[in-house]
């Protein structure tokens, strides 16, 4: 690990003027549990890295009648804790569950989750965030078993890491984000998430100088579950996930939102599978129709058309276990 | 997005200079381009540290430590090679085997994935704080009693993990123990042994053994 200023800021207008304006001169630092591996590693190799951990309005839930405000410091276990989270966004509590180390769960935390980097091994054995080696692909001529079949028309291939982004934006959640002076905007979960087209950009729409802060889900009553297909049951990531929700009246869905995990460069949503919803009378069958309907589009590389499958079964049994949620 | 700063137009952060608190707004200005600069920062009362040592106290198994780290310097690594608390195990290094596992604040965490400087002011229990050959806790007796070891390396952070773990869940099934302690590894593959010491641990902590 090379060395590197360590700044412990105790506001956010603070802490966003000792970020940089580009990319990778700093880095922010909010429960390490990617961060740190990969300083060592030498994927990143700032000069200063930004704690996050003194300001202490990013901890907490905060539970209103019609939404649930969290603290992008709030630690993953303290969220699958919280008795309000566990009633309205049982999708939310399987995505954390899934990652299968109570001691990621314990340090990891929401905003981390999903600012974290794509696990691409090309890019974190150092052959940047496209997995060049000179004009060569090595995700197109190697193995990218791990990769996506979605969104992949390059040069970005990864598939994004987040476990709790596609059960966000099935939610409809809201993110919001300081930078300079204060400032602060709001963006949909939907809108958060990008696919750079650059070796300069990266995978949210985040600027270098600005902290994700604040994330706000709305309580609509809506039914949800999030499915994964994962290798093995210790701490790996999936292979595929799917978050669906939707409203549920006399068996017949509406409001439906189905969004996939870890098949693109983005978290996923699939506007086939939510339209096969949409009023429809969930039965199993709809619920193999619907993720049917989720491979549409997909263009598998050469070594992960396995996961068209797995975007049927995930689908399909993510629809079934909301259906059948209380 | 402004241009990147090639690395030969940034001045190099000269420890002595930093620590004295000189030429360092040259450095900040070229190096960073946020709107305040490292010594107006100072001048308030620094957030900034390092990238030299930096002084830090920290307090492990009830006793408080002063020592002095590098920004960059793990928790892991300021336990084993600076305190001399070997019982944490450096294995895989990079958040994944377990074998690292302290207990940070009551939650269990991987030692190598934390920087020491950001365990400052926090409880951290080791391996060494939870027991003695002479007094063992349940969890370690239940090791001893189920063989749950072969060659005792992932032991500690074994031993950690579940400790923690049975704080948070008194009665787990041999489902919730398995999902639980998927964050640790053990490569001689003792799993059958070490569930067995995690169900009666809990069954011994009732018990108020």
């Amino acid at each position: 690990m090379k060395s590197f200023e360590y700044a412990i800021p105790s506001s956010l207008e603070e802490a966003s003027s000792l970020l940089a304006q580009s990319w990778g001169e700093t880095e922010i630092l909010a429960g390490g549990t990617d961060l740190v591996t990969s300083l060592k590693q030498q994927v990143t190799a700032p000069k200063r890295v930004v704690s996050l951990r003194n300001i202490s309005s990013l901890k907490g839930i905060t539970v209103q009648r019609q939404s649930v405000r969290i603290g992008a410091m709030t630690t993953l276990a303290d969220l699958t804790a919280n008795s309000a989270v566990k009633e309205h966004f049982p999708a939310l509590v399987k995505a954390v569950q899934g990652i299968g180390s109570q001691q990621i769960i314990s340090a990891g935390t929401v905003g981390g989750d999903l600012c974290q980097r794509p696990r691409c091994w090309y890019y974190r054995n150092g052959f940047g965030l496209f997995g060049k080696q000179g004009d060569t692909s090595l995700v197109l001529e190697g193995d990218n078993r791990y990769h996506a079949i979605f969104g992949n028309e390059g040069p970005a291939y990864f598939v994004s890491a987040s476990s709790l982004g596609p059960a966000l934006i099935a939610l409809g959640a809201t993110l919001k984000i300081s930078g300079t002076k204060g400032k602060t905007r709001e963006v949909a979960a939907r809108e958060f998430f990008r696919t750079p087209k650059s070796e300069s950009e990266r995978e949210t729409v985040l600027r270098p100088n600005e902290i994700l802060f604040e994330i706000t889900i709305p309580i609509r009553g809506l039914k949800n579950a999030t499915y994964e297909v994962r290798h093995r049951q210790g701490l790996d990531w999936p292979y595929v996930t799917a978050t669906v929700s939707f409203a549920l009246k006399g068996g017949t869905a509406s409001n439906a939102s189905v969004v996939l995990g870890h098949v693109a460069p983005v978290p996923w949503p699939s506007a086939a599978a939510s339209k096969a919803l949409n009023g429809a009378r969930i039965d199993a069958s709809l619920a193999a129709k619907c993720g049917q309907a989720a491979t549409e589009g997909a263009k598998p590389l050469s070594g992960n058309a396995y996961k068209l499958q797995l975007v049927k079964t995930a689908v399909k049994r993510a629809v079934l276990d909301a259906a059948a949620a209380a | 997005m402004s241009e990147k700063l090639k690395s030969s137009q940034v001045p190099g952060v000269s420890r002595r200079g930093f620590l004295k608190g000189l030429g360092v707004s040259g450095v900040a200005t070229g190096l960073l381009t946020g709107t305040e600069t490292p010594t107006e920062a100072a001048e308030r009362g620094s957030p900034i540290k390092g990238p030299g040592e930096i002084p830090i106290t920290l307090q492990i198994n009830g006793k408080k430590h002063q020592l002095s780290v590098e920004p960059r310097v793990t928790l892991l690594d300021a336990l084993r090679n600076r305190l001399d608390l070997t019982g944490s195990k450096k294995v895989c290094d990079r958040g994944t085997c377990g074998a690292c596992t302290v207990i940070v604040d009551g939650q269990p965490v991987y030692s190598c994935s934390m920087l020491a400087v950001e365990a400052e002011g926090r409880a951290i229990t080791t391996i060494e704080g939870l027991g003695t050959a002479e007094n063992m806790n349940p969890v370690q007796k239940a090791f001893v009693k189920h063989d749950a070891q072969q060659c005792g390396f992932c032991t500690p952070g074994f031993v950690v993990a579940c400790t923690a773990f049975l704080k948070t869940n008194p009665n787990p099934t041999l489902e919730d123990a398995r999902t639980g302690l998927g964050g640790n590894l053990c490569r001689c593959g003792t799993y059958a042994g070490i569930m067995d010491a995690v169900l009666d641990a809990a069954k011994m902590t009732k018990g108020g053994a």
